[in-house]
Parts: structure tokens; sequence; C-alpha cells
């Protein structure tokens, strides 16, 4: 009798697949009057901003060069303190980094001396979770697609290997938001293509909230539901809009993408243009 | 000290291709038997020459087979070991003043600043000139000898440390904080594994120092280890024991420095394109 039923919980366990746990929701992040001054630079990088995200959402902050974007993620990430005004992410104003916002650089920046799974750890590591590992590696591994790379040296891989491997970082100890800051323009057209797809269907799977910053309209219209598009000098929100594609539309040759395309890039480049036309102060 | 660009091209240069090595072990095999012939010649020269006959086991064979006789009876162990012990505790000291103290002035703009000077002029300071002091501060001839080391060895950690952690990637700093690293993790997954080589590479050279300072310091004193044995064999005129022990400081000097190089090897994790 005994020994029937454990062998059948054994079979059960052996052929469960094993699944991602999702995080309800996302988070919810809302900004309330934010300005930001830099001890060394004169006057404000970002002034009075006011707006929320929906858990869940996939945002992009758009803007050109120096208009603030960099800063404002790391407010949101915790990493940098507004001179004025808070982030609340689910209630809570924040007060410092945690593995429940987690940011993605520019560069994988991974450590070379470890392999990728040791890489892509840490997070877990760090927050004294490394029960976990064992099991929920592998799994982010084959998620980012680099199971087979698991033990290979982090300086073995390419570009676009490392920054799968800079998500898969990000992703492991299960963040309720991403925020990355122009992750994949280092990467060939090719690559960036498939990644930014891919982390739009990885963000929506798991539901987590997804702010990415870019300069980069089709990167905006590919990846978000939603764009903020900045104006410099100081930094504000001047426009939000709705990228309203559904997921098969999301790439260049859908005619309905191109529309959307066009269309942000015409309030991309007035705004640009209203910050040229500004004095400067 | 500007050890930064040479020891990533070291690191580098490390890893050679199996003809290399072939050719690497033929050329030191070349350049031994060289050398061994130089000092044939001049034991020849010197037995040849009236007024330096009494020199004449300074030559390689009597040397050798003083050697020989050292080896055989194990006496060189009992001669070698208080040095060891000596170097092994004046490094100890120093990596344990040297790491901290580099990783500080590496990563605290003001402290580095502050030392910088200080520093400099100690370092310059031949660690020999403290012998004076140190003998009359240690209560023993050994804690003094151990002073000395450590006081030559420090510099090399201390400097090749800091210069190592002011050339960490921000980035991974950044990385690690956002992932939730305390400064337990920071240290100890972060910036001691990078710095790893650095503070190798800065052990390497102190051993330098360290085994050079050695001898001179055990001249007084102490009546133990191979600098007490070199001048012991002058006060007994046995040249040819002598000539032995100056044999077996420089093999085991090398050795010694053959090791840190393996280990700076092991713990080098720049891998070449090839
Ligand atoms: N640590 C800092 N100290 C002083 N000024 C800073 C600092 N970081 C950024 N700035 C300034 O703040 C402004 C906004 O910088 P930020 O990096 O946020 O821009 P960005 O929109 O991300 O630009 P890019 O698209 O080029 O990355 C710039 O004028 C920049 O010079
Ligand atoms: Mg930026």
């Amino acid at each position: 009798m005994m020994v029937t039923r454990l062998k059948d919980e054994t079979r059960i366990e052996t052929t469960t697949k094993p699944v991602l746990r999702p995080v309800p929701g996302g988070a919810h992040i809302a900004v309330r009057n934010l300005s930001h001054t830099y001890r060394k630079a004169d006057g404000r990088v970002l002034d009075a901003l006011d707006f929320e995200i929906q858990p869940g959402a996939v945002v992009a902050l758009l803007g050109r060069s120096g208009c603030g974007k960099s800063s404002l993620l790391h407010m949101l990430a915790g990493l940098t303190h507004p001179t004025e005004g808070e982030v609340i992410i689910n209630g809570n104003v924040v007060r410092g980094p945690s593995p429940k916002w987690v940011m993605m650089f520019q560069a994988p920046s991974l450590f070379p001396w470890m392999s990728v799974a040791k890489n892509a750890a840490l997070g877990l590591k760090f927050n004294r979770r490394t029960g976990e590992i064992a099991k929920r590696i592998p799994e982010i591994l084959d998620l980012v697609d680099l199971g087979p790379f698991a033990d290979r040296n982090a300086q073995e891989l390419s570009g676009g290997q490392q920054q799968r491997v800079a998500l898969a970082r990000s992703l492991a100890p299960s963040p309720e938001m991403l925020l990355l800051d122009e992750p994949f323009s280092a990467l060939d057209a090719f690559t960036r293509r498939s990644l930014q797809q891919d982390v739009r269907r990885i963000a929506k799977d798991l539901g987590l909230t997804l702010v990415i910053v870019t300069h980069d309209v089709s990167e905006a219209v590919i990846m978000a539901d939603r764009v903020l598009v900045l104006d410099a000098n100081p930094g504000r929100i001047a426009d939000d809009t709705t990228i309203s594609l559904e997921n098969d539309e999301r790439n260049a040759s859908a005619e309905r993408f191109q529309s959307e395309q066009a269309r942000l890039m015409q309030i991309y480049t007035d705004v640009a243009h209203g910050d040229a036309a500004a004095p400067l102060s | 000290m500007s050890l930064g660009a040479d020891t990533y091209r070291g690191r580098a240069a490390l890893a050679l291709p199996k003809l290399a090595w072939f050719r690497g072990v033929a050329n030191a095999v070349i350049g031994i038997a060289v050398l061994v012939g130089l000092w044939w010649l001049g034991g020849v020269a010197v037995a040849n020459n009236p007024n330096m006959y009494a020199f004449a086991d300074f030559a390689p064979g009597p040397t050798l087979s003083a050697l020989r006789d050292m080896v055989g009876s194990g006496e060189v162990v009992g001669m070698a070991w208080p040095s060891l012990y000596r170097v092994g505790a004046g490094m100890l000291i120093a990596v344990a003043f040297g790491v901290p103290m580099g990783i500080l002035i590496g990563r605290v703009a003001i402290l580095r600043e502050i030392t910088n000077v200080p520093f400099q002029f100690l370092r310059m300071i031949s660690p020999l000139s403290w012998m004076p002091i140190a003998v009359m501060v240690f209560a023993t001839w050994d804690g003094a000898i151990v002073f000395l080391i450590a006081a030559a060895a420090v510099w090399p950690v201390l400097f090749s440390t800091a210069a190592g952690v002011r050339r960490i990637d921000p980035a991974w700093l950044k990385v690690a904080r956002n992932l939730g690293a305390n400064v337990v993790h920071m240290l100890f997954t972060v910036i001691l594994p990078a710095i790893a080589v650095d503070i190798l590479t800065g052990l390497r050279l102190a051993l330098g120092v360290a085994w050079v300072v050695l001898v001179p310091a055990e001249y007084l004193g102490v009546t133990s280890g191979l600098g007490y044995s070199i001048n012991d064999a002058r006060d007994t005129l046995d040249y040819s024991r002598l000539a032995a022990v100056v044999v077996v400081i420089g093999i085991i000097g090398f050795t010694l420095d053959y090791l840190f190089m393996l280990a700076i090897k092991h713990f080098n994790w720049v891998r070449s394109a090839d």
C-alpha cells in the first residue's frame, strides 16, 4: 500500500514540468512631484514629474540624450534619491534598491570570474535565497535560451548572449518590476529585435511591470503599451501616449506598426523641436 | 606605483601555447648551463691565482658536493625552516595590514590623498634601516626579523591592492548593489575576486623584497636560518658550504616565486582571445 503510494507520488513529481512563479499583477508605481538637481550640475534635470504606472504595463520613457531618462530610472530603482518628491511602489515610498525592482543597464557587466549560472544566481545569493538556486537558475536560463551555457565562463559569450545572462540575473529573484536602461543599444539590429520581443513576451508572461528607457522610436513601438515622451532642460513629461498594437502587430512589417511608429515619431520630433526653440537657461 | 597596465599585459602573457612552453624550458636549460659555465670559469681563475687560492672551494665542484651532503643529511631543512617561518610570518602581517588598508585607500579618495605622501616616504626607507630600532623594540631577535620583513613586504601588497581596487569596474558595484548586496557580499563576491590577481602580484613583489631582506637580517643575533648559516660558514672558513647555502637561498626563492606565479595564473580571470 505505502509503497505504491510513494511510487505514485514520485511519478507525479517527475512528470510535473517546472513552472515559473508568476508575480500577480507586477508592481504599481506612483511618481509624486519628483524633481532632481545634481549637486555638480546647474539647473534642474527633472522638474515636477507626476505620473502612475499600472501593474503589468510596459512603459517606455522616450527622450533625446541628456533629458534625464537614466536619472529617472535610477530613482525608480532606488539607486538615486530625488531632491524633491517621491517614488511610491505598491504603496511604499522607495528608499533604496530592492530585489523586487531590478534595473538592467546598457552594458551587461557580468562578473568575468564566474560562470553563466553563478552570475545569474547573484540576486538569490545576495538575498539569502541560496536554497532556491539549484531549481530556479536552470529554469531561468532556459527562459532566456541559455540552458546549455550554464557552466560556460561569462566572457566566452557574445554581447547578445551576455545581455541575456544579465536579463536572467535580473529575473532570478522574481522581481515585480524590471527597469531597462537602453539595454540593447550595443547589439546588432537582428539580435536587438529578437531580444526586444523576448523581453516583452517574458514580462507579459510573468506579469511584471516593465519600464524601458530608450531614444529609439521603433523600440518604444515594439515593446511598449504606453510611451512617456520627455522634454529636456528641465526634464518634464511632454506627452503621454498609448501604443495600441496586438502582439502579432509588433514587428516592423505590420501596417499598423508603421502608422504607430510614424505617429510617435511626429510627437517625438515636435517635442525635440520645442526643446531646441526654447531659450537655454 | 604604476602596476596597472603592466599587470594586465602580464595576465595575457601567461597563456603560452605548447610549442612556446617547450621552447621556454629549452631556453631555461641553456641559461642555467651558461650560468654554471661562468661559475666554473671563475672557479678555475681563482684556483690559478696564488692570491685567491684559499677561495677555490667556491667553485661548482666543491659547492655541489657540499650541497649534496647538506640535502642528503636533511640539514638543509633545519637551516631553511626558521627562515621560511620568519618570511611567512612577516608576509602574513604584511597581508593583514596591506590588503585592508589597500582596499580602503583604493575606495576612499580622501584617505588616499592623506596617506599618499607618508606612505611613499616610508616605502623609500630601506627596511634594513629599521634594524637598530627593531632590535630595541622587540624582545626577541625573531620578533625583530619578522618586523623587518613585514616592513619590507607591506608596501608592494598595499599599493598593488589599492591599484587593483581603483581599476574595478564601477558598474560591477552598481549591479551588485542593485541586486541587494550588503557590505560583506561586496567585499567577498565582488572586490576580493576582482583584485585577487593584484593582491597576489603585490605578494610576489613583496616576496622578492622579503627574501632579499631576510639574509642580512639573519646576520644579526639569531643562531638559525639561512643568513646565520652563511655567516657561520664564513667564520669557519668553510667556503664550499657557504656557496652551497647561497645556492639553496636562490633555489628556495625561485621556487616560492614560481608558486606565486602559478597562483596568479590560477586566480587570473582574464581569458585570452585564443
Ligand atoms: N551623477 C551626475 N552628476 C551630475 N550631473 C549628472 C549626473 N548624472 C547625469 N547628470 C546630468 O543630468 C542630465 C541627465 O542625464 P541622464 O543620464 O539622466 O540623461 P539621459 O536622458 O539618460 O541621456 P542618454 O540618452 O544620453 O543616456 C545630463 O545633463 C547629465 O549631464
Ligand atoms: Mg541614459
